[in-house]
């Protein structure tokens, strides 16, 4: 699979979402500075809470509070950046570190199970295939509601409150991961496998030696969109984590918001350190993940 | 081949017999496969989601606080505690304001910026970037910034400072639920999240649309704009416009993270999720009414869904394709 920006032809639900637009227009200069103007206001809007998180963690508390509105800090305060970590009432390294641990291990784990499951699931003649794939899109409408108490529960009674066990494996069976991994093998060449076949492999070795290296692009994806939806979850380490040693990073950051003083500039280095991983994971991966998005099979 | 690598991981070792057809013997035998591929993931789904789920309705039947291992059958008395309780109604009501503002806001907002990327001749994956990044940021770090700093209720925080500039006084945005001012920040919130990953749909789906359906309806006389958007690219849109809904109403069912951290003392904006957390995780510990409450909540799921398929024709898209 190719990396550069022309899509492949051979298959129609390969798009490149970042090529030029196809028509050639000839609106006028008006309308196509109103459309700039109106994408750059949208744009602004879209940043500012970007900029008042940088804003904030490089000010001084009384600089943010004062009675006037300051757009840059007067002195960049270089300084906060150790901060968070010195703060005895929350043991921020720790929790960064949890978050990465938990983050690798759930996107390694869900990727390694999910692709396994969704090959089978779009490949592998089987009679009963069909009804499997039902039982694992219906997972899809239960709300977490209810599968949240008694999994904690089951979680506890395995003794599995806060450690990475409880926090990573109850994780990694995702209907919806299984579902766009089928989807997505159900549109892979199969003249390749058929190759492999002949060439005497069997399903697993066809599978790990032709399938995957040759889809590494969505693997690539999938990996991405895990491993932030892995750093971003609240809910489930909110409930596991009950010990401050097993917070992630984000159960820490809600913590500052119910604290009992208000320490802004440290609020907010924490919040821009918490996201600055993911920033540079989404900056670099972009196109893999677009493009992913893109080929995941929810669309026209 | 130059696609196989010399070390493959675990893979059985290859038959040597009739390499053509498919192998006889149970290493070859699809029945075999299918499990060994899904085998482990379905063990996994039936331990942490089915079990819990089957849990979660046993549970319900029963007078279970404090305790997940129950004695006493009540029969359908959690459903009726549940459903006349005022606190788990107004849940629902929460969830239902939110998700008839939320859904609608969303699916136009990413359409709008969708159409006006795709139009865009230059810096297009510039902007697209832009739009896209917040999908990086997580819901409680967005809650922070716009609970302590843009929906601040002093009179430093952003939105106050420039409301000030019009002459408009101090406005308390989470502290009360009347006016509901703590709306405006719980769909701002949400909708800045997600609505540059359903903008990446809707312009894979764009990108699709055959290029001669416009120039046809050029030739018949359409004007560009409105005239094509209303007769051809929304028709086209109608599959991803679809998925877009049914997902948007899914995650919205969901709704936790920015409903918890940013109403966390307060008792008005509670979702369905927040009240069962407390309810079943909070100083009662009932898992029983806590569980028939989850369940009464995928029954309305599942016949909004249902619902929806039918007036909108969910999959019916797919079929065509």
């Amino acid at each position: 699979m190719t990396t550069t920006t022309t899509p492949p032809s051979d298959r129609v639900d390969r798009v490149d979402v970042s090529a030029k637009p196809r028509r050639v227009r000839s609106g006028s200069v008006i309308g196509s500075t109103g459309l700039y103007l109106a994408t750059g206001i949208a744009a602004l809007l879209f940043l500012i809470p970007f900029y008042l998180i940088v804003r904030n963690a490089l000010m001084t508390d009384p600089e943010i509070t004062g009675e006037e509105w300051k757009w840059f800090p007067t002195d960049i305060q270089w300084g906060n950046v150790s901060e968070p970590f010195d703060d005895p009432s929350v043991d921020f390294a720790r929790s960064l570190w949890n978050s990465a641990v938990v983050g690798v291990l759930h996107t390694v784990g869900t990727l390694l199970f999910c692709s396994l499951a969704g090959y089978g699931l779009a490949r592998i003649p089987y009679q009963h295939a069909n009804k499997v794939f039902y039982m694992v899109l219906g997972t899809l409408m239960v709300p977490t509601a209810v599968t949240f108490v008694p999994s904690f529960v089951l979680v506890s009674s395995l003794g599995w409150i806060d450690t990475y066990r409880g926090l990573i494996i109850p994780g990694l069976f995702s209907g919806f991961t299984c579902f766009l991994f089928r989807q997505y093998f159900l549109g892979f060449p199969k003249e390749l496998e058929e190759a492999a076949r002949v060439d005497g492999l069997g399903y697993m070795g066809a599978y790990w030696r032709v399938v995957v290296p040759n889809s590494l692009n969505f693997f690539a994806a999938m990996a991405t969109i895990t491993f932030i939806s892995g750093w971003n979850s609240f809910l489930w380490p909110l409930v596991i984590g009950q010990d401050p040693s097993a917070w992630t990073v984000q159960v820490a950051l809600s913590n500052y918001t119910t604290g009992q003083t208000v320490n802004f500039h440290l609020i907010f280095m924490a919040t821009a350190i918490s996201i600055l991983p993911l920033v540079f994971v989404f900056l670099f991966l972009q196109r893999w993940l677009v493009q992913g998005i893109a080929q995941t099979g929810i669309k026209g | 081949m130059s696609t196989i690598t010399k070390d493959g991981v675990s893979s059985p070792a290859p038959a040597k017999a009739s390499p053509a057809k498919p192998r006889r013997g149970l290493r070859g035998s699809p029945t075999f496969n299918f499990w060994l591929f899904t085998g482990p993931f379905l063990i996994g789904l039936a331990i942490f989601v089915y079990l819990p789920i089957l849990w979660s309705l046993y549970l319900s039947f029963f007078e279970a606080r404090f305790t997940v291992t129950p004695s006493e059958f009540v029969g359908l008395d959690n459903y009726v505690t549940m459903l006349t309780d005022e606190e788990f109604i107004r849940s629902l009501v929460t969830f239902t304001i939110f998700a008839v503002f939320i859904v609608p806001l969303t699916w136009g907002t990413s359409l709008g910026l969708a159409l006006m990327v795709n139009r865009l001749r230059f810096m297009r994956a510039f902007f697209r970037s832009v739009f896209f990044l917040p999908t990086a940021v997580s819901y409680v770090a967005a809650s922070l910034v716009w609970k302590m700093s843009i929906f601040s209720g002093v009179r430093f925080g952003m939105l106050n400072t420039f409301l000030s500039l019009f002459g408009i006084d101090n406005t308390a945005w989470l502290a009360s639920p009347d006016p509901p001012w703590y709306w405006l920040v719980i769909l701002t919130v949400r909708l800045w999240l997600q609505a540059g990953f359903y903008m990446i749909l809707f312009i894979a789906a764009l990108q699709n649309i055959p290029q001669e359906l416009y120039e046809a309806a050029s030739i018949d006389g359409a004007k560009p704009g409105w005239q094509t958007f209303w007769h051809i690219t929304l028709p086209q849109l109608r599959a991803t416009s679809t998925a877009v809904i049914l997902l948007l109403l899914v995650a919205a069912y969901q709704a936790f993270d920015e409903f918890f951290n940013l109403l966390n003392k307060t008792t008005w904006g509670r979702p369905p999720l927040v009240e069962l957390y407390y309810k079943a995780l909070g100083d009662s510990q009932d898992y029983g009414a806590g569980s028939a409450g989850a369940l009464i909540l995928t029954v309305l799921i599942c016949l909004v869904t249902l619902l929806q398929g039918k007036f909108m024709g969910f999959g019916r898209g797919e079929e065509s394709k």
